[in-house]
């Protein structure tokens, strides 16, 4: 028995972290969406720089379903010795195993429902080059070369891909698609090709690209307007920052100067990167940071006085598997409740949940606008999953109209028309007030910025009734943020009795398992929540359904919490479907727990829409 | 003290050159107690400014929490000011100064402030050389809880309830010098023929100047038994030499004798005088200032004066590159590649 399968099955590489894997597994995926079929790669990486097992899966899918599929392997690409036993464990009945044969695989190393694919990789390469380095990389691109004729890539695809990788250095062209053409030939010669499963040409991605949400986070800032970037490294935020610096050098030069309209500073760690965010804004520029659970805690400090004293300020979190260090290279969505309620004291922050690459540009550019309008910090939440992997996205898109909502700021000849300027004055009664930046005018529109109490006029003050006006004004413009903060996105179908509450890099899974489910006759309604505070959707939508679930990626309900908590939804109404074991959540997982929560005696199948 | 300041101001009061009277570089009144070594710290940095000519909205006045950055509402009025979190004020004057690098930044800190709880944020601050005064209004003891001993309390120095401090000091003065500031000096916050022509070159200084001002606690660290009470500090005081601060339009009339004075012009054009009390103290020679500060502390004393100065120093702008024109007043117009640019983007990625 053979697994078949067109357009819809899973391969995964197990290699050495430090071996040059990664450009030759991306250019495998990246072969897959030329060749118009829906991709979705993700790297399972550890906390290691060299010599641990990493692994790259690959899930092909012409219907576009782009969560990780799970359930076991089609193909394992298995180059890691370390690994293999349980590398082979995880191919499905009836799957493929492509190893090494450089070495006869360990004979303790068997199963007869699937089939092996033995090609000496190092032993093709060791012929073929002399330098080491030149060896261990191109025994990657050698199995590649071997899967065009597998499972079918066009291997002119596979060309053009080399091509454009290596424009302007162009004596590297020739020895990879050598590298390709040994592994193809190999193949060809020894199997019977190709296999079971295989891809074949479609029209499926249209003008979608392919990239990682980090770096189009990192292209928003630069859209967005951003000119301070203050950050400390940690995984799985660093590329935001390395993604923006590359775009800023490419974008914002000034031609004439050669001086740069942006600056980047490594701070000395998470407390001093959020400080001088808060202190760029303060002074009138667009400031952001990027971090992940462990640099949220230490930055909370800083954000309750943003908060407090009124700052804008923009901070990615790109959450792993918390808590402390955690699970640091896997995912999760569980700084959900630290990032809503961050620093001591009655304080809340606006929070914004990309799902998309597309997202996370778009989220980006409006969170400096959000930060400027509400003036508040905004906080956008997301994740392993999706900022270090390439996910298939919509192209992104900018308005060259657009302009940037600076909000309430005034200027010198706005100070000059006002009798006597207060910064904390709620003149609209819609809790935001008016500020100003250093240096605007000469005798007007200065004001003390400080986390202690004060009055309107920014005086310090420990006269309680003046404090709770303050902090009552601070609810109002929380308020006045559910209409400035993006809407849910929601698909009702019809029917009140299920609803699917979820954020973020959640909701492909939720996609996929709702059409699984309907097609057994179970119709769900989803709502995918794009914003904190929650707006009145929300509160709808949860309303009008009998049961709704709330599929999230951490162990403590944190997104469910804070729908109770915040929204006053009663406890029984809202049914968790959680996933935290690092890994992205699958369609199945979504799909087996619904499935036990709901009364089989209801199902009556319905037809799968088309 | 007095907590109703008068109205009056004298007709003929004097003005600078943009027409100010000292008044307009004054703050709220004080809330520190009374005789309280900051507030002449205050008072100085209002004359400092007043005698340079410093446009008051052209000042960012920031500081981190405890008595000293209570600071800077006493002073400066008409600027903007930052109060933020303990410790924190280097990194978001850090930011300020990547916004705007046009505007002149005091930060006002203590020594708990900054050799405790922003150590860290200080050493960082100072090795990116930022363009910034850096006053330390360093009184040894945590004034707002009552006076436990800080990290710059001297060995053996005791606190008002007799207790002896068992720890090592750590001296400002050596870190900045260490981690590379660029201006350095220290005062006391009794002495003010010394501590304005000090704050006057340090704000004309481009790049890092630190200020370490001793100023007695007069509540929890002014007793016999401490190492930072007003009479122990007046006689233990060792000072490099004067200063002069001679601004860049005057003509520099007085001449001392050859050898004694080390004339060190700054950018702007204007010129630190030191009229060395010994001939053998050079200015300009890192190494060797660490060395006779280290040298006074063996023998007890505290050196004060200007003890470093390079005018060669690089900001942190002229490091990473940055536009001469304010980040902060940068539009759309600069800062928005457009959709064309958005659209090659998205083509490599397909």
């Amino acid at each position: 028995m053979a697994v078949k399968a067109l357009n819809d099955f899973v391969v995964k590489f197990a290699n050495v972290n430090g071996t040059g894997s990664a450009s030759a597994n991306n250019m495998f995926a990246k072969a897959v969406f030329r060749m118009g079929i829906p991709v979705s790669p993700r790297n399972i990486f550890p906390s290691n720089i060299q010599g641990l097992p990493t692994w790259y899966e690959v899930r092909i899918n012409e219907d576009g379903y782009l969560a990780r599929r799970g359930g076991g392997v089609d193909l394992m690409v298995a180059v890691n010795p370390q690994s293999m036993e349980k590398d082979l464990q995880e191919v499905v009945p009836g799957g493929y195993f492509l190893y090494d044969s450089t070495k006869p695989l360990d004979p303790r190393l068997q199963r007869n429902d699937i089939h092996f694919l033995p090609i000496p990789l190092m032993e093709i390469s060791m012929a073929e080059y002399k330098d080491p380095r030149q060896r261990q990389l191109f025994k990657n691109i050698i199995y590649v070369g071997a899967l065009a004729a597998l499972i079918d890539i066009e291997f002119k695809v596979l060309t053009e891909l080399v091509n454009d990788q290596f424009k302007g250095k162009e004596k590297l062209i020739a020895p990879n698609v050598h590298a390709l053409e040994l592994g193809y030939q190999y193949a060809k010669d020894h199997f019977q090709c190709p296999l079971g499963i295989r891809l074949q040409r479609r029209e499926a991605v249209g003008n979608r690209i392919l990239m990682d949400g980090n770096s189009a986070a990192a292209i928003g800032a630069v859209y967005g307007g951003a000119t301070v970037a203050a950050w400390y490294p940690i995984t799985p935020s660093t590329s935001v920052v390395d993604a923006f610096d590359k775009y800023a050098n490419r974008l914002r030069i000034d031609p004439g100067t050669g001086k740069h309209n942006f600056a980047i500073l490594q701070a000395e760690d998470e407390l001093a990167a959020m400080g001088m965010v808060i202190g760029a804004s303060w002074n009138g520029a667009r400031a952001f940071t990027a971090t992940s659970g462990p640099g949220v805690s230490l930055m909370s400090e800083f954000l309750g006085l943003a908060y407090f004293a009124e700052i804008p300020a923009v901070l990615i979190d790109v959450q792993r598997a918390g808590p402390s260090t955690g699970m640091p290279t896997r995912t999760q969505q569980s700084d959900i409740l630290a990032a809503a309620y961050a620093s001591h004291g009655d304080t809340k922050h606006v929070l914004l949940f990309p799902s998309s690459p597309r997202e996370c540009f778009d989220m980006t550019a409006d969170a400096f606008d959000l930060a400027e309008q509400l003036q508040t910090p905004i906080i956008m939440l997301t994740d392993l999953d999706l900022g270090m992997n390439d996910s298939m996205s919509e192209p992104l898109q900018w308005d060259d109209k657009r302009s940037y909502q600076r909000g309430k700021v005034l200027n010198a000849e706005q100070l000059d028309e006002i009798e006597r300027y207060g910064r904390y004055v709620d003149v609209d009664n819609d809790g935001i007030c008016y500020r100003t930046v250093p240096g605007t005018h000469p005798s007007k529109g200065s004001f003390f910025t400080r986390g202690t109490s004060r009055d309107t006029y920014a005086v310090y003050t420990e006269d309680g009734d003046k404090y709770v006006e303050n902090m009552d004004r601070l609810l109002k413009k929380f308020e006045t943020a559910k209409d400035y903060v993006p809407k849910p996105e929601i698909d009702d179908r019809g029917g009140e009795q299920y609803g699917v509450v979820c954020v973020g890099t959640s909701s492909e899974a939720v996609r996929e398992a709702r059409d699984m489910l309907a097609a057994e006759g179970i119709a769900l309604n989803t709502l995918r929540i794009r914003a904190f505070p929650f707006n009145r959707d929300v509160d709808d939508f949860i309303a009008r359904h009998e049961q709704v679930f709330v599929v999230e990626q951490n162990r403590d309900a944190q997104l469910r919490s804070l729908l109770m908590i915040e929204n006053d939804v009663p406890g029984n109404k809202l049914t968790s479907v959680l996933n935290y074991d690092g890994m992205p959540i699958t369609a199945k997982t979504v799909a087996s727990k619904i499935r036990g929560h709901v009364a089989p005696a209801s199902v009556t199948p319905i037809r799968k829409s088309n | 003290m007095s907590y109703i300041r008068s109205k009056f101001e004298h007709p003929q009061a004097q003005q600078n050159t943009l027409g100010f009277t000292r008044r307009d570089y004054e703050g709220s009144i004080s809330t520190l107690c009374a005789g309280c070594g900051h507030d002449s710290i205050s008072a100085a940095i209002v004359q400092a400014c007043f005698e340079l000519a410093i446009e008051p909205h052209r000042v960012a006045k920031l500081s981190g929490i405890g008595c000293s950055s209570k600071t800077p509402t006493y002073f400066l009025g008409q600027s903007h000011g930052f109060n933020s979190v303990h410790g924190r004020m280097p990194s978001v004057a850090t930011g300020a100064n990547l916004a705007n690098r046009d505007l002149m930044y005091i930060g006002v800190s203590g020594d708990g402030d900054t050799a405790s709880i922003g150590m860290g944020q200080f050493a960082h601050v100072v090795r990116r050389s930022l363009n910034m005064v850096y006053i330390v209004e360093n009184n040894g003891c945590y004034g707002l809880t009552k006076g436990q001993d800080s990290a710059t309390a001297d060995v053996g120095s005791k606190s008002k309830a007799g207790k002896e401090n068992m720890y090592q000091p750590i001296d400002l003065v050596s870190q900045a010098l260490q981690l590379g500031a660029s201006f350095v000096a220290r005062s006391f916050s009794g002495d003010k023929e010394q501590l304005v022509p000090l704050l006057k070159a340090a704000i004309s200084h481009h790049g890092f100047a630190f200020i370490d001002v001793i100023s007695p606690c007069v509540t929890f660290n002014n007793h016999p038994g401490s190492t930072k009470n007003y009479e122990f500090v007046r006689d233990h005081l060792n000072a490099t030499g004067t200063v002069d601060f001679i601004p860049m339009r005057e003509e520099i009339i007085t001449r001392y004798e050859k050898g004694s004075t080390q004339d060190v012009t700054l950018h702007d054009g204007s010129v630190i005088s030191l009229r060395k009390a010994a001939e053998d103290y050079n200015a300009t020679d890192r190494g060797q200032s660490l060395q006779k500060v280290r040298e006074a502390d063996t023998r007890g004393e505290i050196l004060t004066g200007l003890l470093f100065v390079d005018t060669d120093a690089q900001d942190v702008h002229s490091v990473i590159n940055t536009s001469e024109r304010p980040l902060n007043s940068m539009s759309e117009k600069e800062l928005c590649p457009g959709s064309e640019a958005l659209e090659r983007i998205n083509e490599s990625l397909r």
